[in-house]
This record gives structure tokens, C-alpha cells and sequence, in this order.
């Protein structure tokens, strides 16, 4: 992070996406943030990201410009923390996922979320991504849903001979591989990553990639990356997020968001531009 | 400056320090006696260890035979005997304090550690359990005594499990805090990710996750509990006959170890050393149990 | 439970909400957990409120001369634990002496580099050990261990500098040494272990920043490691101490229940916690108040130790922590 990246960062007119009332039916998450606090602090403000049904949404920009903590604002992962605190409003297919009457425990069975550790459990490859699906008292054949989701997962051919072996004895990438497979078990129709390759090794982030742009055809998903190229490589959408510093505090806010092509080609924004082409990170 | 009449003059007039060791003088020397001294302390220390095995071993030993487990304790000038009765009472009221002390122990380990670790509740129960840990175990029996015995109305195996079970609890409590605190956050976090309600996390994660350290904790308490006297010496009593009824007085090996130390009579003394090694024995399996539980795996 | 997603275009979607049960097991089991930590702070009040309550009444009759007088006679019905109070502190400090200088020396010795990894693992499954044998049994290996092993020496002490008030008296048999060494050896592996903890707690670049300066081995140690780890090392000290004055079953075997006061290491003692063992079981309704307040006044002197204890550790932990 520069000095001089952050005074530019001074807010302007920033929302790329007109807030109207109306979201067209594609959109699968309506997401608008106003103010997000951690206690006193203010991570994010003035963030509209809309999240396309069918379509990798990347979310790009410096570290501690808040875009992870946007995605876990997606599935009230953020609830977790006490001093968490959010003025806007999230809508999951019209439905306001903050509105009084909704549990984030039913929201979260909705909306599959890979982390940027790989996280198995400490049970075997097989239980791991039966864990949902028991959860949700899946009814139908275990042993076949699972294999559907690990062939998905790319990962079957790996472990077909080994499913009772924990998921802590698979590498890194495979870690990975095994945490998206569960996350797709139960067949969300949301995918939230966050920075899911931050961990691995070029090879297996190749693999996930390609593994993302199959997923398209069923998952809508959402992707924290801080790697340009990657959101240039998987993403249809790209939402840029940059640090406000001049209220004393860092402050993400969104600069802004459109086809990712447009966003690396042609962005609108002075920031966008300086960002791409790495003048600051 | 650089000639050469210079340098031996500064070699001359400044003399260079010895850099090598010498074991006999100054700091060198004090070094060499207390390296010496905590070697023979730490010998010292663990003279009692052997010498209190080695004499299980021989007089404890020398009556370890079938008799010894199946027999009931004998009468002031009789011979032969056993302490089968001490080591029912023994298993039976370690056995009720551990049904009692291990669940609340570990409902109150999954509160401060997972559900509300900073809340007042949690700290003022994790001060007094460490407070606890403290209490002299005869109290534990005072305690009981009031609390109980009096109240049903006679001593009891009962009374005395409840005894041992205040002595484990804050064992249990803390070593299951400690344990369930050591399960990553990352992993709660898919789990919460996967829309578990908080039950679900602590009984599909945690729980299983911290087993390990839990039933190390468990099992020092149990090992702690096998080998304590003192609280039940006013709640359970002693008993010359087998266990009827959990409602009446009831043998234990320490008790049994501590009245015959005092008697006058070699079959006695002897019967003591040999409820000893019994009871070092069931000490041990406990100890040797929760070291092996608790062994991390890779 | 309102399900707010059902409409939601997840048609082949496995997910549905948490069941009836799901909610119901959940509020149960936190609503369980809660009274479980409850259940710790209810336990030490219900033990006051006991030990207290069963007291009140001899606290009432005999007050504080209960305290200060000397004479435990049930038959009349006099009750001093004057004897027992300084039995209770003579012994435990003694045994903090000898127990805090092996099980400090002990600790240095096993976190300082003076053993090779695995020897060291061995050592400390020793201390391990001497921890996990009962009381009981320390007390037997006392009576046919120690005292005939103390009493020539004690013996001799006695004859050559009897003049002496810690040699004032001959070791016939049971007395305050065995009763002091044993109880050192009860406490040695408290005070080691957490000892340890605490000279393991110091920062690496600690003993870097000595080592730089040119310092020994020894004086690293003695001069940076250990006064770093001071605070540590004292709660130690006070933790031992605290299970030194409430240990029964050895002392009850070992110092002889004799209620007198006397500075000479081998004569027969009592103590608070031996008095309780060795009276209790068979007492009147009179002597079972008096011993009530007697264990009410070890309650308290312990519950001071240990809250004392408790309180350094959490501050030096926190101390640590905080500079991290």
C-alpha cells in the first residue's frame, strides 16, 4: 500500500451501478452496503454489488479494502463477530437475508462458502462432504451424491481408493479441491470464495480455476481474489474496491464494478486504472 | 600511521583478553558447582519415586495373589484376608463421581470456551474453578458430609462419590476448556458456513475435535479421584463387608491402606502395601491412559 | 421456523432448514452449557454456605479464642486450634523450603538446556509420577521409609545439638520432619510443573539479548531467564504452598497428632487437616461443630493462598500475552 495510491483514493462519485429500486430478475444477490463497523471502526461504506445469477463476480483491490468482508456480509458469516455492525440491506432473490425473522442458519444452508485456508474436518474424505448433506437429512444415495460432487470437485480419480483417509492427510490443493467439493454437495445454488488460491501452489490454482469456470454453468459465485489475473481469467464481472484513509481510519469502499473486460480495458475510474497497472497493490 | 613501530607499541600496551575456557576459576568454576548442583537435585527428587516403587514392589507384591482380590479384609488378629470389597468401593464411587463430574464438566468446558468465553459468567467460573483446584479435599469431604450425609442420613457410597466428583470437576472443567479452545477457528467457521446452528457446531466439530484433550483431562481426574482419601473418609467410612447397597458405608483401598497402616499387626501392614500397589496400579492405567489419549497425532 | 428461501431458484437444491428438533436441541444444549458454568459458581457458594452454616454455631460459643487457645479436650467440651493453626504453617513452610528449592533447581534443570531432549522427556515423566501416587501411599512409605531412615540422623542431631530449639527433641517416631519431607515431595511436582511453564514462557530473544552480552550459561539464567520468569515461579511457590496446608492423609499418618507447639523439627505435631481426618469420624455433635469451625478456618486460610495464586498467574499470563 503508497501513500500516494491512498490520497487518491478521496472519494468521488463511486457507485458504477445506479441504485434503482427495480433489480432485474438476474440478479441473484442484490447487495448494498452502506456502512459496515467492526466496533467503532467503519470497514466498509457505499457499496452496491450486485451479484448476477449464472456469472462469476470477482472482487478485486488492495489488501484491507474490505472485500472479503463484503462476501461474508453475503452469508451473515459476519454475525459471528460481536462487534459487528451494518447499515444497507442484502437481498437473496428478493428476500432481505438481515430482515428480523430470518436465521443466517437457514441463509447459510442456501449459500455454499469456501475459505481462504483450506478447512476440512478432522474426519475422513468421505464424511467431510457427506457433512452437509447429512446435515440437511439428504434422503436420496449418499455414496452417489458424494462421488457426483468430488467428480465435480475434480478431485474423485485422486481419492476414489482412499475415501476413509482423513481430509487432513490430502495436500493443500486437494485440501481445497475437498472443501469445494462439500460445498457443492448439497447443491447451493450461491458459491462465495474467498481468496480460495491465497494457499496453493500455481498447479493446483490452475486446477480450481478451470474448476470455477465449469461451476459457472450451475453456480452463481462470488470471488474474493488478490490476484488480478485470476479475476481477469475466471471472473464475468469485476467489482473494484479501494481504501479511504482520509477519515483516519481504512476504510473500503466499492470504485466500481462492471464487465471485466470493460473493467480492465477501459475503466472508468483514475484508481481502476492505476491499479491494473500495478502502480499500487 | 602505518608503520610498523606503531602496531607493536598498541600490541604492547594493550593486553588482549584470553579467550579461552578454564573450568577452575572465577564464573567458570560457580558455573561447573551449580550445573553440578542441579543434577544432583534433580536425582534427589527422584530417589522417592523409586524408592516408593521398589517397596510396592517387594512388600506389596508379596501378596499379590488371587486370595488378595477375592477375599474381604481380615479382623485384628486374624491372617490371610484380601481387599476385594475396597476394590469394588473404589471402582464403584470413582465410578459415580465420574458420571457426575463429566458431563457438568464438560457442559461448563463447552461454555467458556465456545459460547460465551468473555461473558462474566465465564470468568468469574473459570476463576473459581482454578480456585478449586486448590481446595483441600478433606473440605471436599467436610462439604459433603454437611450437605449429604446429614441429610440422608448415614454415610454412604453415594456420599462418597459425590465427594470425589467435587474433586474432578474443576480437572474436567478446565482441561475441556483448554481442549475445545485449541479447535481452529477456520474449521468452525465451514461449519457455520455449511448454516449449522451453534449445537451443531460444538457436537460435529468441536466436541470431536477436542475429544482427544478432553479425555486426558478426564482421565487425570479419574486417576486423581482413584488415589484420594480424604473426602472420602466421613462419606463413605469403611466397610468390612461387600457392597449391598449404595446407600450404606462402603470400603475403599485408601481408606483400607490408611487404617492398617496404624495397626499393630503384620497381616495388616502387609495388606496395606498391597492395596497400595493396587492402587498405584489403577493410578497408573489412568495416567498412562490420558498421556496416551492425549498424545498429539499427525 | 419461517423459511424465508423456500421460493428461492434452488429447485435441485438438497438444502432445507434446520428441523423442529434441530432448534429445540439447540436452545437445550446452550441453555444445559450455561448452567454448567453456573454450576461451578452455585458449587463454591453451596461450600460456604455449608461449611459456614455447619460453623456458625461453634463460632457463636467459642469466638476467637477458638483461635488462640490451646486445648482440643472433647470430654470438656474445650476447643483451641492454636496447636493445629501453627502445625498447618510450621509444616507447610518447611516443606516450601525444601520443595521450592528441588522443584525450581528441577525446573531449571529441565527447560534450560542441561539434558539432551529425550533424557529431560524422562525426568519429567519422573515428576510426572511422584505426582500420580496417592496420599495414602506416600504416608505408608513415610511411617516405614522415612522415619526409620530420619530417626539415627535425628537422633544424633538431637545429641550433639540439642541445645538448639529445632533439635529440642529426639525423633521417636512420627514427628514434623517425616511429616515436612514427604509433603515436599507432595508439592515438588506443582511447583515444578508450573515453574516450567513459566521459564518456558520467556521469549527466546530474551536469552539471546544475555547470551549477546557475553554472559555464561549460568548467569543467563540466573540473572535474566529466572527474574523474567519471577512472577511466574513465585505463584508457583504460593500454589505449592496452598496444596502444602490443606494435604491430609500423609501428615495424618506422619506428624503424629500431637497438639502441641514446639519449634523442634522431630517432635510430634497436628495440623488443621489432619485434625479433621483424625477426629471427624468419630465425633460427638459437640466436637463435630468445633471441628466445623476448624475446617471453616482452613477453608479460609487456603481459599486466601489459592485466590492469591490464582490471581498471579492470570496476571503474569496476561503480562506475557499482552506483550506478544
Amino acid at each position: 500500500m503508497n501513500a500516494t495510491a491512498e490520497a487518491m483514493a478521496i472519494p468521488t462519485a463511486v457507485n458504477a451501478v445506479p441504485t434503482t429500486a427495480a433489480m432485474p430478475a438476474s440478479i441473484a444477490i442484490d447487495c448494498k452496503l452502506d456502512k459496515v463497523f467492526y466496533g467503532d471502526f467503519l470497514a466498509v461504506r457505499d457499496s452496491h454489488v450486485p451479484i448476477e445469477k449464472g456469472k462469476i463476480t470477482g472482487f478485486i483491490g488492495p489488501s484491507g479494502c474490505g472485500k472479503s468482508t463484503v462476501l461474508r456480509c453475503l452469508n451473515r458469516m459476519n454475525d459471528l463477530i460481536k462487534i459487528f455492525r451494518f447499515q444497507g440491506h442484502v437481498h437473496f432473490h428478493g428476500q432481505d437475508v438481515y430482515a428480523r425473522n430470518v436465521d443466517p442458519v437457514i441463509l447459510r444452508r442456501y449459500i455454499g462458502m469456501v475459505f481462504q485456508q483450506p478447512n476440512p474436518f478432522t474426519m475422513s474424505i468421505f464424511d467431510n462432504v457427506a457433512f452437509g448433506l447429512r446435515l440437511n437429512r439428504f434422503k436420496g444415495n449418499l455414496q452417489e451424491q458424494v462421488e457426483k460432487s468430488l467428480r465435480r470437485a475434480a478431485l474423485w480419480d485422486e481419492v476414489k481408493d482412499k475415501l476413509n483417509n482423513s481430509g487432513l492427510s490430502l495436500s493443500g490443493g486437494q485440501q481445497q479441491r475437498l472443501c469445494i467439493a462439500r460445498a457443492i454437495a448439497t447443491e447451493p445454488s450461491i458459491l462465495l470464495m474467498d481468496e480460495p488460491c491465497s494457499a496453493l501452489d500455481p498447479v493446483a490454482t490452475r486446477r480450481i480455476e478451470e474448476l470455477m469456470i465449469e461451476l459457472k454453468a450451475k453456480y452463481t459465485i462470488a470471488l474474493v481474489t488478490h490476484n488480478m489475473q485470476q479475476a481477469m481469467r475466471v471472473a464475468d464481472k469485476t467489482a473494484f474496491f479501494g481504501v479511504d484513509i482520509s477519515k483516519g481510519g481504512r476504510t473500503g469502499y466499492l470504485v466500481e464494478m462492471g464487465d471485466t473486460q470493460q473493467i480492465f480495458e477501459n475503466p472508468k475510474e483514475d484508481l481502476t486504472k492505476k491499479y491494473i497497472r500495478g502502480e499500487f497493490s | 600511521m602505518n608503520e610498523p613501530s606503531t602496531a607493536v607499541d598498541f600490541a604492547t600496551r594493550i593486553e588482549l583478553p584470553k579467550l579461552e575456557k578454564s573450568f577452575f576459576v572465577g564464573r567458570a568454576l560457580s558455573s561447573s558447582l551449580l550445573t553440578i548442583g542441579v543434577w544432583v537435585a534433580a536425582i534427589l527428587a527422584s530417589v522417592p519415586l523409586f524408592s516408593v516403587l521398589y517397596m510396592l514392589i517387594v512388600r506389596g507384591g508379596a501378596r499379590l495373589n488371587l486370595e488378595l482380590f477375592t477375599e474381604l479384609p481380615p479382623a485384628g488378629f486374624e491372617l490371610g484376608g484380601g481387599i476385594g470389597n475396597a476394590i469394588v468401593g473404589t471402582l464403584v464411587m470413582v465410578g459415580i463421581a465420574t458420571l457426575i463430574s463429566v458431563p457438568v464438566g464438560i457442559l461448563a468446558g463447552v461454555y467458556l470456551a465456545d459460547l460465551g468465553p468473555d461473558t462474566k459468567v465465564a470468568s468469574a467460573a473459570r476463576f473459581l474453578a482454578k480456585t478449586l483446584t486448590g481446595l483441600p479435599s478433606i473440605l471436599a469431604g467436610v462439604f459433603i458430609y454437611a450437605a449429604v450425609v446429614l441429610a440422608m442420613g448415614g454415610y454412604s457410597a453415594i456420599a462418597g462419590g459425590i465427594a470425589l466428583a467435587v474433586t474432578m470437576l474443576p480437572t474436567v472443567v478446565l482441561t475441556a476448556e483448554e481442549a475445545m479452545k485449541m479447535v481452529p477457528q477456520k474449521m468452525k467457521d465451514a461449519a457455520y458456513g455449511m448454516g449449522c446452528t451453534r449445537t451443531q457446531v460444538i457436537w460435529k466439530i468441536v466436541l470431536p475435535t477436542g475429544l482427544p484433550g478432553i479425555l486426558t483431562g478426564v482421565m487425570l481426574a479419574v486417576a486423581g479421584a482413584a488415589g484420594n482419601s480424604a473426602p472420602l473418609l466421613f462419606t463413605a467410612l469403611f466397610s468390612n463387608y461387600w457392597l449391598h447397597s449404595l446407600r450404606e458405608p462402603t470400603a475403599s483401598l485408601s481408606i483400607l491402606i490408611y487404617n492398617f497402616s496404624g495397626m499393630p499387626f503384620d497381616n495388616q501392614i502387609e495388606l496395606a502395601w498391597a492395596a497400595s500397589l493396587v492402587l498405584v496400579l489403577i493410578v497408573l492405567v489412568f495416567s498412562i491412559l490420558s498421556r496416551i489419549i492425549g498424545r498429539p497425532k499427525v | 421456523m419461517l423459511n424465508p428461501f423456500a421460493k428461492a431458484d434452488t429447485v435441485d437444491s438438497i438444502s432445507g432448514p434446520p428441523s423442529q428438533f434441530d432448534y429445540g436441541w439447540d436452545r437445550t444444549f446452550q441453555f444445559l452449557a450455561l448452567a454448567g458454568a453456573w454450576m461451578i459458581l452455585i458449587l463454591v457458594v453451596f461450600i460456604l454456605w455449608e461449611i459456614g452454616g455447619q460453623a456458625l454455631p461453634a463460632m457463636r460459643d467459642y469466638g476467637l479464642s477458638f483461635i488462640t487457645s490451646t486445648t482440643w479436650d472433647a470430654n470438656k467440651s474445650q476447643f483451641g486450634i492454636l496447636p493445629q493453626i501453627w502445625g498447618t504453617l510450621y509444616s507447610s513452610i518447611l516443606a516450601l523450603l525444601i520443595g521450592g528449592f528441588f522443584g525450581i533447581a528441577v525446573a531449571i534443570f529441565l527447560t534450560q538446556d542441561f539434558l539432551q531432549p529425550s533424557l529431560a522427556a524422562v525426568f519429567r515423566t519422573i515428576v510426572e509420577l511422584l505426582a500420580a501416587i496417592p496420599s495414602v501411599v506416600y504416608g505408608l512409605w513415610g511411617i516405614y521409609v522415612v522415619i526409620p531412615a530420619l530417626r539415627p540422623l535425628a537422633n544424633w542431631l538431637h545429641e550433639t545439638l540439642g541445645w538448639i530449639p529445632l533439635f529440642g527433641t529426639s525423633l521417636s517416631g512420627p514427628g514434623m520432619m517425616p511429616a515436612a519431607i514427604v509433603l515436599a515431595i507432595m508439592i515438588l511436582p506443582t511447583i515444578t510443573a508450573i515453574s516450567q511453564d513459566a521459564l518456558r514462557l520467556v521469549p527466546y530473544k530474551i536469552k539471546e539479548a544475555a547470551y549477546g552480552m557475553g554472559t555464561t550459561h549460568w548467569e543467563a539464567i540466573l540473572k535474566v531467564i529466572v527474574p523474567t520468569a519471577s512472577a511466574g515461579i513465585f505463584g508457583a511457590l504460593v500454589l505449592g504452598f496452598g496444596r502444602a496446608l490443606g494435604e491430609t492423609m500423609a501428615l495424618a499418618m506422619l506428624i503424629g497428632n500431637s497438639n502441641q507447639i514446639s519449634l523442634s523439627l522431630f517432635s510430634p505435631a497436628n495440623t488443621l487437616a489432619s485434625l479433621l481426618a483424625s477426629s471427624f469420624p468419630e465425633a460427638g455433635q459437640t466436637e463435630i461443630k468445633a471441628l466445623m469451625y476448624a475446617a471453616m478456618v482452613l477453608l479460609a486460610i487456603t481459599l486466601l493462598v489459592n485466590l492469591m495464586g490464582t490471581a498471579i498467574m492470570t496476571y503474569t499470563s496476561k503480562k506475557f500475552e499482552g506483550k506478544k
